[in-house]
């Protein structure tokens, strides 16, 4: 057991911080678009942090994750449309569809291994994503607004700002809690073995099926809980929120932060997020300096810096930004 | 004869024209080493494949401890007893030694639906496993990461895998393979003491080991058991040298 005390944990708690401190920096500088991006930032982490505990622990890669944002957000959009709007309701409603769906995904797709699994996860994510552009009467391909966000007893309001963000900061928080206890338990131990040697694992007499099958679900319950906060937060959802190339951002944040523990999603999401909104100014600001003035569509780009930074993580860094962190002494319990 | 621990009648399996189990029939007695030797194709691995539930036979049936085992799955076959030693070495390679091990205890302690206790320092799974290490003499690896190990020590550990299900039988796929001249002598030295408590079929290439071990050795050719008895009728049969043994030009050594 090493030191709790290491430069990696004094930058993850100083990383906590900052995300506590966003509000109050908007309260201060009237800034609102940061407080905007950080909620949906911290959002995207939980997602993220529920894939990883599949992917990043399971060994499970699923590429169809964003499913579970669009059923947790339908879940909401779909009750308020009919005038349900007691987050009693919805939100209960929201995490036990999406984990009725992880149940029935996960018993198919966990039979196959490797380029079929992620095939498998990625075709049911399409099918729910043609089954929302078939609901007519939720809005179909142009989404449906959600006029009044889910209601819980006075005095919490989910249409405060401050109030919401905190909300979804501590769910944050405990989502991190409550995967790293599940990662260290028992049952994290069956996990991780089966990702790392599943035909041994049965040999000593884990039932590995039924273990990976309960992970998959505890996942999309978590996804399916981010998806009810993204739907509050725009006040809107669309089949966009679960297109193909949403899964694939969350796995790029859970690669980019680092897969190896349970915080490295938390730094990909910030990462990957801040990126998409700096990378542009930046990119515009180049073309100036060049050009002496804006060419214009440039911003559009920035994918093209974006891309080979990903390369360059995934060829030099295999652990991420917080395998970075964690060099040269890896610590012996995955935090 | 006492009741067989493990009876295996019949058992046949081919992979299209090959015929890897050709009704093989073997009784293995309680607390018996018993050792399946044969030249590299005879199917010994098959067989143990079979016995472990990794590969379903086409005709035949095991039975183990009165229950016909034939078509249980794998986690239920070591959930009764029966635990298996891989030939080529099947571990968690992330995990240190003593994680590993701990792993297989935790396998056998009931279910693992346990989501919120840290199991790394859980007393009833660290205890045992570090009994298990001991006893094959790994105690001082415990906290070695596998991959950092060497390859004798990574089998002494495949082993110490087994041990740590208190089995009723072990099924060893060639514990030697790869093995230099201490490392063997010391893993011939282990087994030896696990001999009479424990119940063993020992698949094994090492003649030397074998007939040091064995107290009944069973011969298998393409498939087919040519002989079965104890160390010195084998070494007498003539079938048995001209298939195997002679062949082989360790008839000398034994």
């Amino acid at each position: 057991m090493s030191s709790i005390v290491t430069t990696r944990n004094a930058i993850v708690a100083a990383l906590l911080l900052l995300l506590a401190l966003v509000p109050l920096y908007s309260a201060a500088t009237g800034d609102y678009f940061m407080m905007t991006l950080f909620t949906r930032i911290v959002i995207l982490a939980i997602a993220a942090v529920s894939l990883n505990l599949i992917m990043g622990f399971g060994g499970m890669v699923s590429f169809g994750h964003a499913a579970y944002l669009g059923i947790g957000g339908y879940a909401v959009g779909i009750l308020a449309k009919e005038g349900i709007n007691s987050g009693f309701v919805q939100w209960p409603v929201a995490l036990v569809a999406s984990g009725l769906f992880a149940l029935g995904v996960g018993a198919l797709s966990l039979r196959t291994r490797g380029v079929y699994f992620i095939m498998i996860t990625l075709a049911f994510a399409q099918m729910v994503y043609y089954v929302a552009i078939g609901l007519d009467r939720y809005g179909g391909d142009d989404g449906l607004t959600i006029y009044k966000r889910s209601q819980f007893i006075e005095p919490f309001d989910l249409s405060n700002k401050t109030f919401f963000y905190y909300l979804c900061f501590v769910l944050l928080l405990l989502t991190l809690y409550f995967v790293w206890r599940l990662v260290n338990s028992r049952f994290g131990m069956a996990i991780q073995g089966a990702s790392s040697n599943d035909r041994r694992m049965r040999a000593i007499g884990f039932p590995t099926f039924r273990y990976k099958l309960t992970c998959f679900v505890i996942a999309g319950v978590i996804c399916g809980l981010s998806g009810a906060l993204l739907a509050n937060h725009t006040d809107f959802i669309s089949p966009a929120i679960m297109h193909w190339t949403r899964s694939g951002d969350l796995i790029v944040m859970a690669v980019l932060g680092g897969m190896g523990t349970v915080f490295g999603p938390v730094i990909g999401a910030i990462a990957l997020l801040v990126l998409e909104e700096v990378l542009p100014f930046l990119i515009g600001a180049v073309s100036q300096l060049l050009t002496g003035h804006e060419v214009q569509g440039a911003r559009e780009y920035w994918q093209l810096i974006l891309g080979p930074m990903l390369l360059l993580i995934v060829l030099f860094a295999r652990g991420g930004i917080d395998g970075l962190l964690l060099r040269p002494k890896r610590s012996e319990s995955r935090g | 004869m006492a009741e067989a621990l493990l009876r295996i009648q019949g058992l046949t399996r081919r992979f299209g024209g090959v015929v890897a189990s050709d009704g093989v029939c073997l009784d293995v007695a309680p607390g018996e080493l018993h050792a399946v030797i044969g030249p590299n194709g005879a199917g010994k691995t098959t067989l143990i494949g079979e016995l472990a539930g990794e590969i379903a036979p086409q005709a035949g049936t095991i039975h183990f401890d009165g229950h016909d085992i034939t078509a249980l799955p794998m986690h239920r076959r070591s959930l009764m007893g029966l635990a298996r030693s891989f030939q080529i070495t099947s571990l968690f390679p992330h995990f240190t030694a003593l994680q590993n091990v701990a792993l297989a205890v935790q396998a056998h302690a009931g279910h693992s639906f346990r989501f919120w206790r840290d199991a790394r320092g859980e007393a009833a799974l660290c205890e045992p496993a570090r009994a298990a290490l001991d006893r094959v003499g790994l105690g001082h690896c415990a906290d070695t990461r596998v991959a950092g190990m060497s390859h004798g020590e990574q089998r002494q550990l495949e082993l110490a895998m087994a041990l740590a299900t208190a089995p009723r039988m072990l099924l060893l796929d060639e514990p030697m393979a790869g093995l230099g001249p201490d490392e063997s002598s010391r893993m011939v030295r282990t087994l030896r003491e696990l001999k009479g408590g424990m119940t063993i079929l020992l698949i094994e290439h090492d003649m030397e080991a074998v007939f040091a071990l064995a107290d009944r050795i069973t011969v298998l050719v393409y498939g087919r058991v040519i002989a079965s008895g104890d160390p010195a009728a084998i070494r007498a049969n003539p079938e048995v040298r001209q298939a195997y043994l002679g062949e082989q030009g360790v008839a000398t050594h034994v």
